[in-house]
């Protein structure tokens, strides 16, 4: 399983790269969702699937799922929440003020003119 | 102890000349000053007669003790001479510039101020015996130097030497660097004696010839050799005191001195005799041919001194051949001698010349020699000093040029005879070239005198009516003249005192004491060659001058573009305008452009890695079984990705990737993480609404055509960016080296957290910390959102500008 799952997240990261490396400043966060979604499937796949039980001491469970990976999971998906909502209202700022989303024109303002 | 606060003195001095300056602004500052090198000399007299005897100096100071760096002053023949001519030589020229430098125009603090740090830095170079602070004290005289020339900082000349000269000499300054850290690495000392005295094993040592490369371009920059003498005419527009002092009687020195430290350590190889007498002589020839191109005095005077120091190299050159055989020719011994003598003589002669030069400039308004002629009758004092000077230059008696000429082509025949090395062959070159050199050395001194004080008197192109200088003004370069013709008198006294000592100190493998140096310098020495070539050199000498107006033309077709200054300059411009077009390259302001690159930079590395340490491995031990669910699972994700990555509504976008989501929120539920499962869930769909929200406001994506080349670079990347992580993570999951730390926990929670959901009790127990900071990204997040949205300073500001 894990063989067959870090070829799925190297798909994540090739789309993500690919989206990344787009114009359009809504492609780019959706790219960055993608990119999280991999990192995070990879930090799960790393520390192995193993696991009968979720970790969670119950009654008769001896083999639990690996819970070091998840606790850090947990706080990444936080994190890149946190920061993807910062971005998505940065692009609607930017868009507010500067009235493009496209990636080539938002350079210096020497150039826009 | 106080020996080496000696050193420091002028720089304590220099801290005070300020207030000087601003309380007593009636006395000329240079009174003041011209104590503390008065003093020094003084002070330093003191010492002649005891190491006359062959006893040495020596007393430290500790800086960085924990480093082994400590502050030497080390005091022996060589050291003493070169103390001697700095503070002697500095004296004269504060005199000097008490009178030429005018109190009320000048900004006269700053010039004594980096006049007397100079001066601190020159003592410290000779006496340092430490390579670190012998560096200390070289880059000091480097920065002084450059403030100096710099110091009418309003013209753009001044500023351009200054840099220039900036440029090349701390540019050797660090190569001289590297060879002082490469010898302290060979030897495991910091001492200049105690390297001398480990010579024969340095010279087995693999950095030898390194150290030695290195440490010939720290000289050869400082001391002005082909191909590096290019800053020191530029240095010319410093003030004439400053010439006369820096770059004529000490700073140049510098690399002198360097070259003449180092002999016992060197002089065992090949190299250092061929480069250091072949470049020697190359600057001597190079400098007298184009010194007579020049039409500035000054200009000529800087090509002297490269011409001249070329000389002193190459008989240091020649002194190191000396240690290769005990019965070589006696005269090889005399170079030594005969460098230290040029020395003393050039710095005696070139300094009152440089003065006579600042005198002109001073009464006549122009240094042109073009425009100049017939001052002999109105300043006839300063024509004396001048002739004597030069005629001294040139090597004619009954001055002390004569004699180290002579000298000087002593030695130079005397290098045919030396049967090692290929001089056997090369030999015959030396006396030729020095011999040619000579003659052109003979033409400038002539040319330099006789064009400015005799001919026509042409008063209209005169800025200002000549007449003779102050007496003030003329003190310095009268003693100096003196110098010149009482050392032609008494050249032994000379040799006994200053001379022998130091060449003692420059050849203690031939020497033990400076009386075993048994030379006696005699203005005549019987119908000999080199006095044959002498009397060539004034015959040819004076029929060259003669015809000079037929002939001086020719200098005029050396074409323009293959010159040094060229050169510099093409290569500064080129450094420049090549860095700043490559920045231009690549720094295209693009992200897209910027992200291509660090993401391709990243996967060629991880890969090419992967590939050269033989690291990838892919093991099927240790592997959970497939599901059914999970190939579903796995598909829908896959499909959910390519629809975000490929579609063109922007909600199918975000469908997609909502998707991804929950699939992912699947994945973590049937691989037993229910908190994951419940916070991606939340998120997801939280994320999801946000997306919603702000996609409202945004425009739709548009397809916008972008080239060829980044599209298929965008691919490239991306498929090896993916393949990239897949390699990464199958290697990383196949060579698992330890065991995780869950047991611990699983262990543990109960007990010792009182918990039972072991991911909880690790998110706020076991590492607490991580969970603190996370809450405190969020709230930053939301903080900075809100500050976003509320705050539009920026734009209100911008319309104000506007109306």
């Amino acid at each position: 399983m894990e063989i067959l799952l870090a070829f799925v997240i190297g798909f994540l990261f090739m789309a993500a790269t690919y989206l990344l490396l787009s114009k359009s400043l809504l492609r780019i966060i959706i790219g960055t969702g993608l990119l999280s979604h991999g990192a995070h499937l990879l930090i799960l796949t790393m520390g192995g699937l193993g696991g009968e039980a979720p970790p969670v001491l119950t009654d008769g469970a001896r083999d639990f799922a690996d819970p070091l990976p998840q606790a850090l999971i947990l706080t990444a998906i936080v994190i890149s929440f946190g920061v993807t909502a910062f971005f998505l209202v940065l692009a609607y700022r930017t868009y507010q003020d500067l009235g493009t989303d496209d990636l080539s024109l938002l350079k210096g303002s020497d150039e826009l003119e | 102890m106080l020996q080496v606060l000696t050193i420091f003195i002028p720089m304590l001095a220099a801290i005070l000349v300020p207030f000087f300056y601003k309380i007593m602004k009636n006395i000329h500052t240079g009174w003041f000053v011209l104590a503390v090198p008065v003093t020094l000399a003084i002070i330093y007299s003191t010492y002649i007669a005891k190491v006359m005897e062959g006893d040495v100096f020596s007393a430290t100071l500790p800086w960085i003790p924990s480093l082994d760096i400590v502050f030497v002053s080390y005091l022996d023949g060589l050291s003493l001479l070169f103390s001697l001519l700095i503070t002697g030589i500095g004296s004269l020229v504060v005199l000097y510039s008490i009178f030429y430098l005018d109190k009320q125009k000048e900004k006269l603090h700053n010039f004594y101020v980096y006049l007397l740090l100079f001066m601190s830095a020159m003592l410290g170079v000779v006496q340092s015996d430490h390579l670190i602070t012998l560096y200390f004290f070289w880059e000091l005289t480097s920065i002084s130097s450059f403030l100096l020339i710099g110091y009418w900082y309003t013209r753009d000349a001044s500023r351009f030497g200054a840099l220039k000269s900036m440029m090349i000499t701390v540019g050797g300054g660090l190569m001289m660097l590297g060879s002082f850290i490469l010898l302290s690495i060979m030897g495991n000392t910091y001492s200049i004696r105690e390297l001398i005295g480990m010579m024969p094993d340095l010279a087995q040592h693999p950095f030898f010839t390194w150290a030695l490369i290195l440490l010939l371009l720290g000289a050869f920059t400082k001391s002005a050799q082909f191909p590096f003498y290019i800053w020191l005419p530029d240095a010319m527009e410093a003030p004439t005191p400053v010439s006369a002092y820096l770059h004529s009687a000490t700073m140049v020195k510098a690399g002198i001195y360097l070259v003449a430290r180092f002999t016992p350590i060197f002089a065992i190889s090949e190299l250092w005799i061929w480069l250091v007498t072949g470049i020697g002589i190359v600057t001597l020839f190079w400098g007298s041919f184009f010194a007579v191109k020049q039409t500035d005095l000054k200009g000529i005077l800087a090509f002297s001194t490269v011409s001249q120091l070329g000389l002193i190299m190459s008989l240091l050159g020649a002194s190191a051949v000396a240690i290769h055989s005990q019965n070589a020719p006696e005269a090889i011994k005399y170079a030594a001698f005969a460098a230290i003598f040029h020395l003393i003589n050039h710095a005696t002669f070139k300094g009152s010349l440089f003065m006579i030069a600042g005198i002109i400039d001073h009464e006549t308004g122009t240094r042109d020699i073009r425009k100049l002629g017939g001052l002999m009758s109105m300043m006839p004092l300063s024509f004396t000093i001048a002739a004597i000077g030069s005629f001294s230059m040139a090597g004619l008696p009954p001055f002390n040029g004569f004699l180290s000429k002579e000298m000087f082509l002593t030695a130079m025949l005397a290098l045919r005879n030396f049967d090692f090395f290929g001089f056997d062959t090369w030999g015959t070159l030396f006396p030729i070239v020095a011999w040619l050199a000579s003659i052109f050395t003979f033409v400038y001194s002539f040319y330099f005198v006789f064009k400015t004080f005799a001919g026509h008197y042409k008063p209209e192109q005169l800025p200002r009516k000549p007449h003779e200088a102050p007496i003030g003004m003329l003190i310095a370069p009268m003693l100096l003249a003196l110098f010149v013709i009482v050392i032609f008198f008494i050249p032994n006294v000379i040799g006994d005192m200053f001379v022998k000592p130091a060449v003692q100190a420059i050849q203690p493998f031939l020497y033990d004491t400076p009386a075993a140096v048994d030379i006696h310098v005699a203005a005549w020495h019987g119908l000999t060659p080199e006095l044959l070539m002498t009397i060539g050199i004034v015959l040819i000498g004076v029929l060259l001058f003669v015809s000079l107006p037929k002939w001086q033309s020719i200098y005029q077709h050396f074409p323009q573009t293959f010159t040094l200054n060229n050169a510099y300059d093409k290569f500064m411009v080129g450094l420049d305008v090549g860095l700043n077009r490559l920045s231009r390259r690549y720094m295209i302001g693009s992200m897209r452009h910027y992200l291509l690159y660090m993401l391709g930079s990243i996967a060629i590395i991880v890969i090419a890695s992967l590939i050269f340490k033989d690291a990838f491995t892919v093991s099927f031990d240790d592997v959970a079984p497939i599901h059914p669910y999970h190939i579903i699972l796995i598909i829908v994700l896959v499909i959910a990705t390519i629809m975000t990555m490929l579609v063109k509504s922007r909600l199918a976008a975000i469908i997609g990737l909502g998707a991804v989501g929950y699939t992912v929120a699947l994945f973590f539920v049937i691989f037993n993480a229910p908190d994951l499962a419940l916070t991606q869930l939340v998120i997801e769909t939280i994320s999801v609404a946000l997306f919603l929200l702000v996609f409202y406001h945004l425009p739709e994506i548009k397809r916008k055509s972008a080239t060829a080349p980044f599209k298929i670079g965008r691919i490239l990347i991306s498929v090896a960016v993916g393949c990239m992580v897949t390699l990464v993570a199958l290697s990383a999951h196949s060579q698992k080296l330890v065991p995780s730390i869950a047991k611990y926990y699983e262990e543990t929670v109960h007990d010792l957290a009182g918990g039972g959901n072991i991911v909880n009790v690790i998110l706020v127990d076991y590492r607490g910390f991580d969970t603190l900071f996370e809450i405190t990204v969020l709230s930053i997040a939301g903080m900075a959102i809100l500050a976003m949205i509320k705050l539009r300073m920026g734009k209100k500001e911008g319309q104000h500008e506007n109306k």
